[in-house]
C-alpha cells in the first residue's frame, strides 16, 4: 500500500515542518496559522490510523475553535514580542538542554520498544477492527454506557468551565439600558401615556418622562 | 484498512484537483498579468489618509468569553456524534447518559442566559 | 431509576455533591444578587457537604467498586473524603465574611468549591487512569477559578493565572505518563496495571518506569512537592485567604490520596522504583520548607513554605510501603488539616479597618491586644513546630515511626533534622506575638473565623488527650490496602 505510506509522509513532515514554523514564525499571528496547519496534517495522521472520529474532534475542535481563542489570546494580548524573543536567546541553551534530556528519554523508550518484539506485537493500532464497525460506532457504543462514568465527570468539567468563564470575564457596563422586548409588549396606554394638565403661561415635566429607567436593575 | 482508505480516494482526486485550480489561478497572474508597483500604488489605502497604525490591536475581553462559551457547545455537539452513530446499540441506558449530560449544560446554559452574558452590555 | 440509583449506592454522596452544585447555581441565578442570598446559598453549600458527609459514614463497611473498577469505595477513600468534606466546608465558612468585606461575595464561590470537592472525591475514588485525570481536571479548573476569585486585585488574578499555566503544564505530564503507562501494560485500570506491572521484567522496563516517573510529576505538581513546588508561594500569597486556606488543606489531601492509592494499587509490584521518588520528594520538600521559609516577612508565604515542608513529612511514612506507613499518612494529613485550616484563619482574623494585614511584624504584641487569638495562635504555631503534647508532634511520630520500624533512618533523621529548623520560624511568630512592642489593634474577629480558630485549636491541644479514634480509623481506613 504505497499510497498510505506517500501520505503518511506527506502529512508527518508536514505536521513536524509546521509545527517548527510555529516557534519560529516572526509574526504570532502567522504562528497560529501554522498551528492550525499542524492540526490539520495531524487529522490527516488520524484518518490513516482509521480514527476518524478523531479526526474529525481535531477538525471541528481544535481548527473550528481553539485556534481560534489562540488568535483571540494573541491579539488581545499586547505582548510586545520583539522583547519575548530576547529572553528566548538568552535562555534558549537551558531550553535546549531540556530539549535534548526529554529527546534522550523517547529515543530510550522507543529504542526499548524496538528490541524488544513482544512489547511490540502488544501496542498495535488500538483501534477496533471488527468487521463492518466503524470507528465512530465502535467509540459511541462505549462511551454512553461503559465509560457513562466519564462523560458525566466530563459534563460537569464543561460546566465548571462555563462558570468559570463567567465569573472571571463578565462584567456589564454601568446605565446602559437593554431592550427589554417583554416590557415593551407589555405596554398599554395606561402604563405608557399620562394626561398632563399644562398651566398656562407655566410648564409641567410628567413623571414618566423623567422616569422611565428600565423596572429592573441593569447590570445585576 | 485498505478499505478504509479507498474510500478516500475521491476525496483525494477532488482536493488534487481543487488545489491544481487554485495554484494556477494564483500563479498565472504573476506569469502573465502587466504588473509595475511603486510604493505609493502598493500603500494601504484608508480613504486618502496615510495608514494611522496597525490593522491588529487590542480588544474587548467579551469577544474572548463568547469564543469559550462557543467552544464549550462544541465540545457538547462533538459528544452527540458518536452517540448518533451507536444510538442504538448504547440502549436506553446510553440515552439517559446523554441526557443527563445535556442537563447539565442546560443548567449551564440558563446560568449563561441569566446572567446576562449572552447579552453584549 | 430507583433500581439504578440503588445500584450505585457507593456514590451517592459525590452524586450528592454534584446535584448540589448544580442545584444551587439554579437557586443562585433565580435568586436577587445580593450579599445576603450569596451567604445563604454558603450555608445551603456546607448542608450539601455535611449530608454527603453523613452519606459516607452511613456506607456498609464492605469497599465496593463500580464501572468496571472506574470508582471505589474503600475505608481510605471515606477517611481521605470526610477530611477533604471538612476542609472544604471549613473554606466556604471562613470565606463569607472576608468576601463580603471585600465586596467578593457571590454565589458562585461555594458552587465551585462543591464542584472541587466533587472532583477530589473522584480523585480519592479513582480506580483507572482516566478517572484519575477527570477527577483531577474538575478539581484543578475549579481551583484555578477561585483562585482569580478577586478578579479587579492584580495580585488575585496573577495567582490565578500562574497556577492555571503551571497546573496544566502537569497535567500534561500526568497525561504524557498516563498514556505511557497504558502503551506499556495495555490498561488504565490500577488493578489490571497491578497485574502487569510486577516482576523482574516489570522493574526493566524502561517504559512503564518513565510512565511512572511522569506520572508522579504530575501529582508532585498538585502536592506542591519541591522540586515541583515553585507556584506554591506565589499562589498562596495572592489568592484571597480563604482561598489559601482551601488550597493547602482539601486539595491536598485529596492529591496525597491519589498518590497513595496510586503507587499501593496500580504499582505495588514496582514499589523499588517509586520509593526512591517518594523518598526524594519528601526529603527535598521537607529540607526546602525548611529553609526557605526562614526569610519569609508575608505570613501567607510562609505557610505556603511551611505547607510544602508538610507535605514532606506526610510522604515519609508513604516511602516505607507498608500498612503502618499509610497508616502515617492518614494521621498526618488529618492533623495537618486542621492545623492548617486553623492557621490561615487566624490570618483571615488579621484586619483592620483600613483592610487586611499579611505581614508577620503587625502580630507584634497580639497577646496584650487579643489575648484568647494569640493563645491559639501559638497553640497551633507550637503544633507544626511538632511540640509534644500537641496534635502536630503525634502527627510526626506517626510519620517518623514506620519509616524507623523498617529501617530508613536517614530519612528520619533529614526528617527530624528539618523540623528542629522549621521550629524556627514557627517560634518567631510566637516571640513576635508575646515579646513585642504591641501593633495597632485588629478588630474583633468574627463568629465564623473565631469558631474554626477555636475548634482547630482546642483539637491540637487536647488531641494527646483521646487519640485512638483517629488512630483507630486511620488503622481501619489503611486495611483497605492489600500488603
Amino acid at each position: 500500500m504505497w499510497l498510505a505510506d506517500v501520505f503518511f509522509y506527506l502529512f508527518a513532515v508536514l505536521a513536524v515542518a509546521s509545527g517548527a514554523m510555529v516557534i519560529m514564525a516572526k509574526n504570532p499571528v502567522h504562528a497560529v496559522l501554522f498551528l492550525i496547519l499542524a492540526f490539520f496534517n495531524a487529522a490527516g495522521l488520524f484518518v490513516l490510523l482509521g480514527a476518524e472520529f478523531l479526526a474529525m474532534l481535531l477538525v471541528i475542535v481544535y481548527v473550528g475553535a481553539v485556534a481560534v481563542l489562540f488568535l483571540f489570546v494573541v491579539m488581545m494580548l499586547d505582548v510586545d514580542f520583539a522583547e519575548l524573543r530576547a529572553g528566548f536567546i538568552k535562555n534558549a541553551p537551558l531550553g535546549l538542554l531540556i530539549a535534548g534530556i526529554v529527546l534522550a528519554e523517547l529515543i530510550m523508550v522507543l529504542g526499548f520498544r524496538l528490541v524488544k518484539p513482544t512489547t511490540l506485537a502488544k501496542a498495535t493500532v488500538p483501534i477496533s477492527t471488527v468487521a463492518g464497525i466503524d470507528n465512530t460506532t465502535a467509540l459511541g457504543r462505549v462511551i454512553y454506557t461503559q465509560y457513562a462514568y466519564y462523560f458525566e465527570a466530563a459534563g460537569l468539567i464543561l460546566f465548571v468551565a462555563m462558570i468559570g468563564a463567567i465569573v472571571l470575564t463578565l462584567r456589564h457596563k454601568e446605565g446602559v439600558r437593554r431592550q427589554s422586548i417583554a416590557a415593551q409588549v407589555a405596554r398599554n396606554p395606561k402604563t405608557a401615556m399620562e394626561v398632563v394638565k399644562v398651566p398656562s403661561g407655566g410648564f409641567t415635566v410628567p413623571d414618566k418622562v423623567v422616569d422611565n429607567k428600565p423596572k429592573e436593575k441593569v447590570g445585576a | 484498512m485498505q478499505k478504509l482508505l479507498a474510500e478516500y480516494l475521491p476525496l483525494i482526486v477532488f482536493l488534487g484537483v481543487g488545489l491544481f485550480i487554485g495554484l494556477a489561478l494564483l500563479v498565472a497572474p504573476f506569469i502573465v498579468a502587466y504588473s509595475k508597483p511603486d510604493p505609493e500604488k502598493v500603500s494601504a489605502y484608508e480613504c486618502g489618509f496615510a495608514a494611522f497604525d496597525d490593522a491588529r490591536m487590542k480588544f474587548d475581553v467579551r469577544f474572548y468569553l463568547v469564543a469559550i462559551l462557543f467552544i464549550i457547545f462544541d465540545l457538547e455537539v462533538a459528544f452527540l456524534f458518536p452517540w448518533a452513530a451507536a444510538f442504538k446499540e448504547a440502549g436506553l441506558y446510553g440515552f439517559w447518559a446523554m441526557m443527563t449530560f445535556l442537563g447539565v449544560l442546560t443548567i449551564g446554559f440558563i446560568y449563561e442566559w441569566k446572567k446576562g452574558a449572552l447579552e453584549w452590555d | 431509576m430507583m433500581q439504578f440509583l440503588n445500584s450505585i449506592a457507593p456514590m451517592w454522596p459525590e452524586l450528592v455533591v454534584a446535584v448540589g452544585a448544580l442545584v444551587l447555581t439554579l437557586w443562585g441565578v433565580f435568586r436577587p444578587d445580593n450579599d445576603r442570598e450569596a451567604e445563604v446559598v454558603s450555608w445551603l453549600a456546607i448542608l450539601v457537604l455535611g449530608v454527603a458527609g453523613w452519606l459516607i459514614l452511613s456506607q456498609p463497611a464492605a469497599g465496593s467498586s463500580l464501572f468496571g473498577g472506574a470508582f471505589i469505595d474503600d475505608g481510605f477513600g471515606r477517611f481521605m473524603k470526610i477530611l477533604a468534606l471538612g476542609a472544604s466546608a471549613a473554606a466556604i465558612l471562613l470565606s463569607i465574611d472576608d468576601f463580603r468585606d471585600h465586596k467578593v461575595l457571590k454565589f458562585e464561590y461555594p458552587v465551585l468549591i462543591l464542584l472541587a470537592t466533587a472532583g477530589m472525591m473522584m480523585m480519592i475514588s479513582a480506580g483507572d487512569l482516566l478517572s484519575l485525570y477527570l477527577g483531577l481536571e474538575l478539581q484543578s479548573l475549579s481551583l484555578y477559578v477561585v483562585a482569580a476569585f478577586r478578579r479587579d486585585d492584580v495580585r488575585s488574578s496573577e495567582a490565578g493565572l500562574k497556577y492555571f499555566v503551571l497546573g496544566a503544564l502537569s497535567s500534561g505530564m500526568l497525561l504524557y505518563g498516563a498514556s505511557l503507562v497504558y502503551g506499556f501494560t495495555g490498561a488504565t485500570s490500577f488493578a489490571q496495571i497491578a497485574q502487569v506491572a510486577k516482576g523482574a521484567n516489570a522493574m526493566a522496563n524502561v517504559g512503564l518506569v518513565f510512565g511512572l516517573v511522569f506520572l508522579l510529576v504530575g501529582i508532585a505538581f498538585k502536592i506542591s512537592a519541591v522540586p515541583f513546588h515553585m507556584w506554591t508561594p506565589d499562589v498562596y500569597q495572592g489568592a484571597p485567604t480563604p482561598v489559601t486556606a482551601f488550597f493547602s488543606a482539601a486539595p491536598k489531601v485529596a492529591a496525597i490520596a491519589l498518590l497513595v492509592r496510586v503507587v499501593t494499587s496500580a504499582f505495588p509490584g514496582i514499589a523499588g522504583q517509586w520509593q526512591q521518588i517518594v523518598a526524594f520528594l519528601a526529603i527535598a520538600s521537607m529540607l526546602l520548607g525548611a529553609f526557605a521559609a526562614i526569610g519569609q516577612t508575608n505570613i501567607k508565604r510562609l505557610l505556603a513554605y511551611s505547607s510544602i515542608a508538610n507535605v514532606g513529612f506526610a510522604l515519609v511514612p508513604l516511602v516505607t510501603n507498608t500498612k503502618e506507613g499509610v497508616q502515617g499518612v492518614l494521621i498526618y494529613m488529618a492533623i495537618y488539616v486542621v492545623m492548617t485550616l486553623g492557621a490561615f484563619a487566624c490570618v483571615i482574623a488579621m484586619r483592620r479597618e483600613e483592610g487586611s494585614v499579611e505581614e508577620i511584624d503587625e502580630l507584634a504584641g497580639l497577646a496584650e491586644r487579643n489575648g484568647p487569638m494569640a493563645a491559639a495562635l501559638a497553640a497551633l504555631m507550637f503544633s507544626l513546630a511538632g511540640i509534644p503534647p500537641l496534635a502536630g508532634f503525634w502527627a510526626k511520630f506517626y510519620a517518623f515511626m514506620p519509616a524507623i520500624k523498617s529501617g530508613y533512618y536517614i530519612l528520619s533523621v533529614i526528617g527530624v533534622l528539618a523540623s528542629v529548623v522549621g521550629a524556627y520560624y514557627y517560634l518567631r511568630i510566637v516571640k513576635v506575638m508575646y515579646f513585642d512592642k504591641p501593633a495597632k489593634a485588629f478588630l474583633p474577629v468574627r463568629v465564623k473565623v473565631g469558631f474554626v480558630i477555636s475548634v482547630s485549636a482546642i483539637f491540637v491541644l487536647l488531641f494527646v488527650i483521646a487519640p485512638s479514634p483517629l488512630v483507630n480509623a486511620a488503622s481501619t481506613a489503611a486495611a483497605s490496602f492489600r500488603y
